[in-house]
């Protein structure tokens, strides 16, 4: 993985030694809050309802043992002993004091990382497939990219004062696990009928107020356009998105006002004038970049430990079923570590935790972890026959949930119970459900569903694309969670529709409770998944399951 | 037009250094307990409160005004969103529901 190299460190050092001056100036009195803020916020500090919440970047989500360790002491020291991973393979902190945050800051520096651009209206930390690196069905790793992009967008002097923040995801695989098109830019890497990398660039994607599946606005972009076209579409959004109204602010709302074919051509146009300046200095810095992502030497060895315990130890074999991917080494696999052990908080890992999933990676992980957007940690590359140990020391950890993909594998934003923006709370919603479908033994019949929570509009725990989503709001002083169907986050990306009034706190498990048994009395088979019943059958089976009583009227 | 009736209120802030929620109280001091607060029943006090508390930036952030209700224990929340900033979040004892 990439190291900072000595520019790396001296700019993060920088910065950290700035915000140093700049705490102790608003402590003293000198700064003003309308002053101090903008400068907090630059470095990822928020102000929460009941603290100080400051959001760590994991560029593209990919750590190392050391980096995890980092953020396990920082949990200890100068927080509530533990982190929660977000959809944007952040790492947020709930509890930090305004004066422990330079030192924090400098904790992330000394293991090559920060907090810059994990908030504002800039182009936020970029996030890619969770798998990268590791997945069978990539093309090729996107993790150099990501990083160049990262190079790229962190402190551009023109793209600091954006109209709204700018969000990119990059994937290296046809099966799109980065959700590449609900963002303001998405690069899904392809290549062409040479057999040339590139990547195809969708624009103007987004969840929020505005749901919308981007666009495509070039099929096909050479690997070495990709710094100058990027740069081309974010100086066009620059300019041409409205400053007059946050809400009408994203580039997506800049392509659904001015139709992708005229911004295509502003784009274009700027391209050109941009191509000749940038000289190919970006490609040679990629490939110095792609050196520090070679993947490591497998190992070989053969399967029979692996085998054995599947054949020996039930629990094992059902958590191979749900947690284990594919790799592309045959002897390997993905080991995604669910975060999400029933009744627990979505993607929150305690330090003890942070610190078993360090040393697994460290002894039997090549040294790699992923922090995925759907708040899950991965081992990428586990040699298959270390699977039993590893299985063994997650159970030690609470870490062994077998719930991937499954009903309790839910995405819940913070909502109202951190959130200073948040109309509802999401996290209560999230353990009830996974609580609740784990009594009823029921989530491995049910099979792959996605469910996922915003505790608001903004839609951080994304859900219009979840399967079954759930989005909560405040009517009239009561919290209240409306019903979205049939939204996909994969390549074949939908929005999902409202199944109708909301539903009170009490009454919301019940509803999702209903929901699933209409599914299970007509799905054709457990190999139809849930999306696949509501696509072939479409909402009325399951509104005449969410509202009853107004059947027969 | 007529205008919604004023309903009391208490003036909310965060804690510059803790993050932590605080209420004005009537000596100008602040509060970490909502109930001992200065209710407030009259909408242009009201307004001069909040003044008062935006030039505290050396103690706190972000104040507003919030609606609350009298009670036998002090000023308490009447929206959820309040009364969780009374307490802290639901999935941890963590926050103010720790400290008592």
């Amino acid at each position: 993985m990439y190291h900072y190299n000595d520019f790396d460190k001296a700019f993060v050092q920088e910065r950290v030694n700035q915000f140093r001056a700049q705490v102790e100036r608003r402590i003293d009195g000198s700064l003003t809050e309308d002053e101090f803020k903008p400068l907090r916020l630059m470095n990822g500090l928020y102000l929460q309802l009941h603290a100080y919440m400051l959001r760590v970047a994991i560029p593209y989500g990919t750590l190392n043992s050391r980096q995890m360790r980092q953020l396990a002491m920082i949990a200890d020291r100068w927080d509530k002993g533990y982190g929660h991973f977000t959809t944007r393979q952040n790492i947020q902190y709930n509890w930090p004091k305004l004066r422990d945050v330079p030192d924090m800051l400098q904790a992330l520096a000394d293991v090559g990382m920060h907090a810059i651009q994990t908030s504002g209206n800039t182009i936020r930390n970029v996030t890619a497939d969770h798998f990268a690196g590791a997945a069978a069905d990539e093309i090729a790793d996107p993790r150099p990219v990501a990083e160049l992009i990262r190079q790229w967008s962190t402190d551009h002097p023109e793209f600091q004062f954006l109209p709204r923040k700018f969000k990119i995801a990059v994937t290296g695989s046809p099966n799109d696990r980065a959700v590449t098109k609900a963002h303001d830019i998405g690069l899904r890497m392809v290549r062409n009928a040479a057999g040339e990398p590139g990547f195809e660039v969708i624009v103007g994607g987004g969840l929020g107020r505005t749901p919308l599946i981007g666009k495509v606005i070039r099929d096909f972009v050479p690997q070495a356009d990709l710094l100058p076209y990027l740069e081309a579409i974010v100086s066009v959004y620059n300019l041409l998105g409205r400053r007059d109204n946050k809400y009408k602010a994203r580039i997506k709302i800049t392509v659904q006002e001015n139709g992708i074919d005229d911004i295509r051509a502003r784009v274009d146009a700027q391209f050109e004038r941009l191509k000749g300046e940038w000289g190919g200095f970006d490609q040679h810095l990629l490939a110095r970049i792609e050196q520090s992502f070679a993947a490591p030497e497998f190992k070989t060895g053969g399967l029979e430990k692996f085998n054995a315990g599947r054949e020996a130890n039930p629990a094992f074999r059902a958590w191979t079923d749900t947690n284990l991917s594919a790799h592309r080494h045959p002897e390997h696999a993905i080991v995604t570590v669910s975060v999400k052990k029933h009744g627990a908080t979505p993607g929150d890992a305690t330090s003890d935790q942070m610190r078993a999933l360090a040393d697994l990676a460290e002894r039997l992980g090549y040294d790699e972890l992923r922090i995925s957007h759907e708040q899950n940690v991965i081992l990428p590359h586990v040699h298959k026959s270390d699977l039993p140990e590893v299985y063994a020391t997650l159970r030690e950890h609470g870490l062994a949930t077998a719930n991937v993909g499954l009903i309790s594998d839910i995405i819940a934003c913070p909502g109202m119970d951190y959130c200073a923006l948040a109309t509802a709370r999401s996290i209560p919603i999230a353990q009830e459900i996974a609580t609740r479908f784990d009594e009823l033994k029921l989530e491995h019949e049910i099979g792959p569903l996605k469910i996922k929570i915003s505790g608001c509009i903004n839609a951080c725990g994304h859900h219009h694309v979840g399967h079954i989503g759930i989005l909560g709001l405040d009517r009239a002083g009561v919290e209240n969670y409306q019903i979205t169907l049939g939204g996909d986050g994969t390549e074949t990306a939908a929005i999902g529709e409202r199944a109708g009034p909301g539903f009170s706190a009490d009454e919301i498990i019940p509803a999702i409770e209903r929901l699933i048994e209409a599914y299970l009395t007509h799905r054709e088979g457990a190999e139809e998944t849930f999306l696949q019943a509501y696509r072939r059958l479409g909402m009325a089976p399951f509104k005449a399951a969410l509202y009853p009583e107004k059947e027969g009227v | 037009m007529s205008r919604r009736p004023f309903t009391p209120k208490v003036v909310a802030a965060n804690d510059l250094l803790d993050g932590d929620a605080v209420w004005l109280t009537a000596n100008d001091s602040w509060t970490r307990d909502m109930g001992a607060a200065e209710l407030i029943e009259d909408e242009a006090i009201a307004e001069d409160r909040l003044i008062f508390a935006n030039a505290q930036a050396d103690r706190v952030v972000g104040a507003y005004l919030v609606d609350a209700e009298a009670t036998e224990f002090g000023p308490a929340p009447v929206h959820f969103r309040e009364a969780f900033r009374t307490r802290g979040p639901s999935n941890y004892a963590h926050g103010k529901q720790a400290e008592s």
